[in-house]
């Protein structure tokens, strides 16, 4: 199917977008809006607790916590592009290269939730948790950190499992470029989100 | 048809078949928007329910009120009223009307059912996405009713379920524990319909519109629908983070709004690091605008239906009356702060959330000279619409000016959480927005049913309601400035007790205005079933909605592909056929010489 705008092949029956972008993008920015202003109101619950406190704990070494985060956060932007392969590959109608891109980005991914859940495991093994702080300074740590970053992994988690979707429905032809730009929109914001999140609870919380 | 179906926003879906498709589990705009109306009509009835009760004990604390013991016998041990469980009907009351009339009815309900029409659709965007948010809103509203059976009751913290009351739990009284913990879930899920529902109303409104329905000939009604779908989106993604640290909060023993060293009920709070105000900013950054969204598709139908009844476009326009909504669209998320002016915030913020507030009443005002403006040297059709819409601009301006002192921090220290606010909010959204909606129900059930409702119950319902309102709501103003404070169960007080009086006389005024909503219920349901026949335009209205069959058909058009030819209100048009030239009609009209 050609990228087909709305109104156009049909120009005597509707009035053209003023965005001129097929619905269900238009419905995936829109949910990208609604889903920063939730990660934005997370981040400013944190900043506030973090500034109103008076024992905050910085519990990360640059070795290993930080080189770990930035391995991930390297990851993440790598599937990024991964990604932007992908749709460039299905809007150029190059199939096999879509599946390939697409397989990658779903396993730099699925690397990313890996790693994630692996410092998290080590960390509850010293003993953080969402309200224990073993180095006795705020508990808010836990509970923001993993609150934060839990949420980030669910979207991580979601996402991987919407490219598997994409990539079947690709494969069986119910579904197009169009639909693979779609994802690749949620994949990007993902990674934005992440671009944020790195920094405020990772970097500034570094010893 | 071929090159239609080659667009995928447009769904060509058969006629459903079968009782659970075509009104259960439907696809269909227009059922999903009578879905959402039956259930803001049931929600009403109990939340005026739980109004009346809460009267009754406000104007006789001791009053043992029949079957109330059935409902909860802790709450109202031989059915007098226990505090707490005041708080609690008050906390459930306040809840059921914000979310599940306020913000159902006139968005969900009626945007949902003639927002497509309106622009001349088959149906919205993403059909399934909007049966979706229909169920999604059942569910969290069924679970929010549980919370009236579990064995400590519904929550006592208010619908601002304010922090650390809200997140601590058991200690801080009956319902604080399961019965919060059902309505922060309830919320949240309500939370993820409404932002469904704004997805779809705006990517229907942007992509679905009908060969020569530009934006700038869009009735207002659509725009309104459209603007209250934008701010939603913002503002309810930000109360579902809330809602779901408050639910960690209760199961997950996190602290994010619970501060250390706190003793509850004897109880030292194993807490610490957390700030009840956080949860005040997050709420009221969603909770402020969350008003405006109870208000503008009011705002919206009030402007579509004044023109119809007065055979004259409104003054300004669809134009300034837009400018106006945007305004306060935008305007709506910078005033939060002005329900925090007694937490403790340095009078600097304090100022900076007065400014705005304080601006915000000047699209208000402009928008209510524009329809006060239009009433002058016009020859008013004096229908039931038309009275509720008439009625809307007097609450509306009485609402408001009460609004004009609570904006300033000096006089709110003095009226905060006093019954002024109370009237305030009340003019504003209880009346005010129920006006809208009773005012969209008279006009639009014709085209819904089919069935012209009767006229001579809907005059007495009116005037028996506005009569009943002002009575309800006016005392209040006296009783704010004489310092009654709100949220109190029983006034025991030397400086109160001489205005239970006052309280008596509202509470009867209520009593009767609630017994006149019989007449509207028996109204409604008599013409659904038997009413007379109505044509397809019996307004002589120009819109889209009333350019198809009473009610429409299926596909809204019956396969028709409508071009708009005309702006929405084209009405006293010099020469035209009839005193009127529908939006579709090829007629256009002659420019005055």
């Amino acid at each position: 199917m050609s990228e087909a705008t709305v109104g156009e092949g049909h120009a005597a029956l509707i009035e053209s977008s003023p965005y001129g972008i097929q619905s269900k993008k238009l419905a995936m920015w829109l949910f990208i809006v609604s889903d920063a202003c939730t990660f934005a109101a997370l981040l400013v619950g944190y900043g506030f607790l973090r500034i109103g406190s008076l024992n905050w704990t910085k519990p990360f070494d640059f070795s290993p916590s930080i080189i770990n985060a930035l391995v991930m956060t390297v990851i993440l932007l790598t599937s990024s592009l991964t990604m932007l392969a992908a749709v460039g590959a299905a809007k150029a109608g190059n199939r096999p290269r879509v599946f390939r891109w697409l397989g990658f980005t779903m396993l730099l991914g699925a690397i990313f939730a890996a790693m994630h859940l692996r410092e998290w495991f080590k960390l509850f093994s010293e003993g953080w948790g969402l309200q224990a702080n073993p180095m006795g300074g705020d508990p808010q740590f836990g509970a923001t950190f993993f609150g934060v970053t839990g949420l980030h992994l669910l979207h991580v988690v979601s996402g991987v499992v919407a490219l598997a979707v994409i990539a079947l429905g690709y494969s069986s032809k119910r579904l197009d470029a169009n639909h693979v730009e779609t994802a690749g929109l949620y994949w990007h914001f993902v990674d934005i989100v992440w671009m944020f999140v790195f920094p405020l609870l990772y970097l500034m919380n570094m010893r | 048809m071929d090159n239609v179906q080659a667009n995928p926003a447009i769904h060509h879906h058969a006629p459903p078949q079968g009782f659970i498709r075509k009104n259960v589990f439907s696809l269909d705009h227009k059922v999903i928007g009578l879905q959402y109306y039956g259930l803001a009509l049931v929600a009403v009835f109990i939340g005026m329910v739980l109004s009346w009760l809460m009267r009754i004990h406000l104007g006789w604390t001791n009053a043992a009120i029949p079957l109330l013991d059935k409902l909860s016998a802790n709450g109202a041990p031989g059915g007098v009223m226990t505090p707490e469980y005041y708080l609690s009907l008050m906390t459930m009351h306040g809840t059921i009307m914000v979310f599940f009339v306020l913000t159902n009815a006139p968005f969900a309900g009626f945007g949902n059912y003639f927002l497509p029409i309106q622009i001349g659709a088959e149906d919205m965007a993403f059909p399934r996405f909007n049966m979706m948010s229909f169920w999604t809103t059942l569910v969290a509203f069924l679970v929010l009713i549980t919370a009236f059976f579990v064995a400590d009751g519904p929550p006592i913290a208010g619908w601002t379920s304010y922090a650390p009351l809200s997140a601590v739990g058991k200690d801080a009284g009956p319902g604080q524990a399961l019965g919060q913990t059902l309505w922060a879930v309830s919320i949240a899920l309500f939370c993820i319909g409404q932002l469904l529902g704004s997805l779809n109303f705006i990517a229907t409104t942007l992509d679905l519109r009908t060969k020569g329905m530009t934006l700038s000939r869009m009735p207002i009604s659509t725009w309104a629908w459209f603007i209250t779908a934008c701010i939603g989106l913002l503002a309810f993604a930000v109360l579902l983070p809330a809602c779901i640290l408050l639910i960690l909060d209760k199961t997950a023993g996190t602290s994010f709004f619970i501060p250390g060293g706190l003793v509850v009920s004897d109880n030292l709070q194993p807490h610490s690091g957390g700030s009840p105000l956080l949860w005040q900013h997050l709420f009221w950054f969603f909770g402020h605008p969350e008003v405006y969204i109870a208000i503008v598709p009011a705002f919206g139908i009030v402007s579509h239906i004044i023109p119809v009844f007065i055979r004259k476009p409104l003054l300004g326009g669809t134009r300034v009356m837009l400018g106006c909504i945007i305004a306060i669209a935008f305007l709506s998320y910078m005033v939060w702060g002005h329900h925090m002016f007694l937490s403790g915030m340095s009078p600097y913020s304090a100022m900076l959330f007065s400014v705005p507030t304080l601006i915000i009443t000047i699209p208000s005002v402009v928008a209510t000279l524009m329809w006060t403006g239009s009433l002058y040297g016009s020859s008013i059709r004096f229908t039931t619409p038309m009275l509720f819409c008439l009625g809307f601009i007097s609450v509306f301006i009485t609402g408001g000016l009460s609004g004009f002192f609570l904006a300033q921090p000096s006089i709110d220290v003095y009226l905060h959480a006093t019954y002024f606010v109370v009237a305030h909010f009340h003019f504003v959204m209880a009346v005010a927005a129920i006006f809208g909606i009773f005012a969209g129900t008279y006009f639009w059930a014709p085209k819904m049913f089919g069935r012209m409702m009767n006229e001579t119950l809907g005059k007495w319902h009116f005037w028996l309601t506005f009569i009943g309102v002002y009575c309800i709501f006016m005392p209040m103003h006296y009783l704010g400035l004489a310092g009654n404070v709100r949220r109190y169960a029983a006034f025991t007080d030397n400086y109160l007790m001489p205005l239970i009086p006052v309280h008596q006389f509202i509470t009867v005024a209520a009593l009767c205005t609630g017994a006149a909503q019989f007449i509207f219920f028996y109204n409604l349901i008599h013409t659904r079933f038997w009413g007379p026949k109505a044509s397809d335009n019996p307004w002589d209205a120009t819109t889209l909605e009333w350019d198809t069959t009473s009610p429409p058909p299926f596909d809204n058009f019956g396969g028709r592909h409508l071009t708009v030819s005309n702006g929405p209100y084209e009405y006293n048009v010099q020469g035209a056929k009839g005193d009127y030239i529908m939006q579709t009609s090829p007629e256009k009209p002659v420019p005055k010489s």
